[in-house]
């Protein structure tokens, strides 16, 4: 797998367009927190994990588990661009009779591990499949992505406690921490500060990164597990519409789509002409 | 039935090395036997039921077949969205397992009492339930939970039920078990309702009556050929379960008579009111807050006279 920086950057970009022009097209939400999160995506399938398009069912692949649902196009258009399913398909996002629903589905869609949409289930299912893992003797990692708006279910934590009773290093909790959830900021709602020393309690070795810098992204997951024995949560510091200007950190744009103006400004902006 | 729940999962387990067992801290005195012979695919999760219903169907996506088990309400009310979203959206091979289905755990209260759990599982997509009516049953539902593809519900009793067939009966999931024909009347039950139910049917015998006993261990997929049956050739049914009479057994027979478009006879439910919550006691005393079995199926077959 390649740890070229430039193609990290450019499948950014791209999954950025095919989001923008994917929640346009159909007035869908949650761009905000699929831009948040993009970089992360563009690290994790352009380099870390082992997974193969061609075999999306391989028994040794890594595992991503998508705990934030509402980010599905952004995922759609990663699995997208690395060859798991045609490009065309993005077209029919939300749209009547398609398998790619607007929180991520696994029906249908090669690649896709788990469906969510509902919030903090995802690090139970990656645990349970890390245990597998273990109990077969895989070699396999699974990774979870959480946003900071689902660690108020106390699901999350009931799977935080677990996992380092269970050795689980073969387990990546990844938070995409924008800091703001869906009716405020998480200072306002729900402040989680101080997050790493939360984890840290919990038995979780941790890594706080710049969560859009794809050289601080992949140095963090080579470190990986940090301790042996222990479980990883990389704490990604994300910004809401990461890309876009008038998106960033600005709560309305995990409920909007842009209309015709804003996508030619944002086009304009990730480096298109229009 | 958990003594033989947990005797046939040792079984099959030594077969199949796909079956985990995971609790949420609960079955002491009941899994100790699986957790030492199969110590390395058991799990206590600890109170922690949305995290156990989450990893069961993490397990299930890598080939694993894991049994979460805890008491009435547990593994299944409180986890219910993991239920839903987790297990039932994946097909996942998840089997939940609920011990103190009715009121097993009457003295406890309310929370304790599982009367509302057939109508909720029965509702989720693609879920088999199952209501075994007596520990013999309960060896073949373990059995046949642990081979169906995809999600099943297995609802319990507690301890010391007693044995309504005399050996284990062949069972098959979603095929209704005769345990005696009739004429007049039949009475179609689930769970541990069956001991009563075949008590019930043999004092309506004394009376002249004559009464066919089915025993519809599994909820869903319902047994329609032996209800339609039941309905032409007996000209009346009443369906009995310690359950609340919204959305179990009988609102699932209900469904099934009212559209069918064939006529039927009587049809009455015998099942927990509303009301019965407020109640403390044991299950013989609960199960008489919901009324008498013996009048109500009288009273049926005397209106049916008079019509």
């Amino acid at each position: 797998m390649t740890r070229d920086l430039d193609f990290i950057r450019e499948l950014a970009r791209r999954i950025r367009l095919h989001t923008l022009r994917m929640v346009h097209a159909t007035k869908a939400s949650h761009i905000g927190s699929c831009f948040s999160m993009t970089d992360i995506l563009a690290v994790l399938y352009g380099s870390v994990l082992r997974v193969n398009p061609r075999r999306p069912e391989w028994d040794d692949r890594d595992r991503f588990v998508l705990s934030k649902g509402h980010g599905a196009a952004a995922i759609y258009a990663v699995l997208a661009e690395r060859g798991f399913f045609p490009l065309a398909w993005l077209d029919t996002f939300c749209r009547d009779g398609s398998h790619l629903a607007g929180h991520i589905t696994h029906h249908g869609v090669p690649g896709v591990e788990m469906s969510s949409g509902s919030l903090g289930h995802g690090l139970s299912t990656a645990t349970g499949m890390a245990l597998a893992g273990k109990s077969d003797a895989r070699p396999y990692r699974v990774y979870a992505l959480l946003s900071d708006g689902e660690l108020d279910e106390g699901s999350s934590w009931e799977a935080i406690l677990f996992a380092p009773h269970h050795k689980l290093d073969n387990l990546v909790a990844i938070v995409d921490y924008n800091k703001i959830q869906s009716f405020g900021t998480v200072d306002e709602v729900l402040p989680l500060d101080p997050l790493a020393d939360k984890w840290r309690a919990f038995g979780w070795s941790v890594l706080e990164v710049d969560g859009h810098d794809p050289e601080a992204l992949l140095a963090a997951f080579d470190q990986v597990p940090l301790v042996a024995g222990r479980p990883t949560v990389v704490i990604a510091h994300t910004v809401k519409g990461k890309g876009v200007s008038f998106m960033e950190d600005k709560l309305a744009w995990h409920y909007k789509s842009p209309d015709d103006a804003q996508l030619a400004t944002a086009y304009h902006e990730l480096g298109v002409a229009t | 039935m958990r003594t033989s729940f947990i005797e046939t999962l040792c079984e099959v387990a030594a077969r199949d090395e796909r079956i985990w067992l995971l609790t949420a801290d609960l079955g002491y005195s009941v899994l100790e036997t699986f957790r030492d012979r199969f110590p390395r695919r058991y799990l206590n999760v600890g109170v922690a039921e949305q995290n156990m219903a989450g990893i069961a169907a993490g397990l299930a996506r890598c080939g694993k077949v894991p049994f979460i088990f805890s008491i009435a309400n547990f593994p299944t009310f409180r986890c219910l969205e993991q239920i839903r979203v987790d297990i039932c959206y994946h097909e996942a091979n998840v089997k939940i397992v609920s011990v103190g289905g009715g009121f097993s755990y009457g003295p406890q209260g309310y929370t304790h009492h599982g009367i509302e759990d057939l109508a909720v599982m029965r509702c989720l997509p693609g879920m088999t339930v199952v209501a075994p009516g007596d520990p013999e049953e309960t060896r073949g539902a373990t059995e046949a939970v642990a081979q169906a593809a995809g999600p099943c519900y297995l609802r319990l009793g507690k301890a010391k039920e007693p044995s309504v067939h005399a050996s284990q009966p062949k069972f098959r999931l979603g095929r209704a078990l005769m345990l005696r024909d009739g004429s007049d009347l039949t009475l179609i039950s689930t769970g541990a309702m069956l001991a009563e139910t075949v008590r019930t049917a043999a004092r309506l015998e004394a009376d002249g009556l004559s009464v066919r006993v089915l025993s519809m261990h599994t909820v869903k997929p319902l047994d329609h050929e032996a209800v339609l049956a039941a309905a032409k050739q007996t000209g009346g049914i009443v369906s009995v379960e310690e359950h609340s009479l919204v959305g179990g057994l009988g609102s699932a027979i209900a469904d099934l008579l009212a559209e069918s478009g064939k006529p039927f006879g009587f049809f009455r439910k015998f099942g927990v009111p509303d009301e019965v919550r407020q109640y403390v006691g044991s299950q013989e005393y609960l199960r008489r807050r919901c009324g008498d079995l013996y009048n109500l199926a009288r009273s049926c077959v005397r209106l049916r006279r008079v019509a």
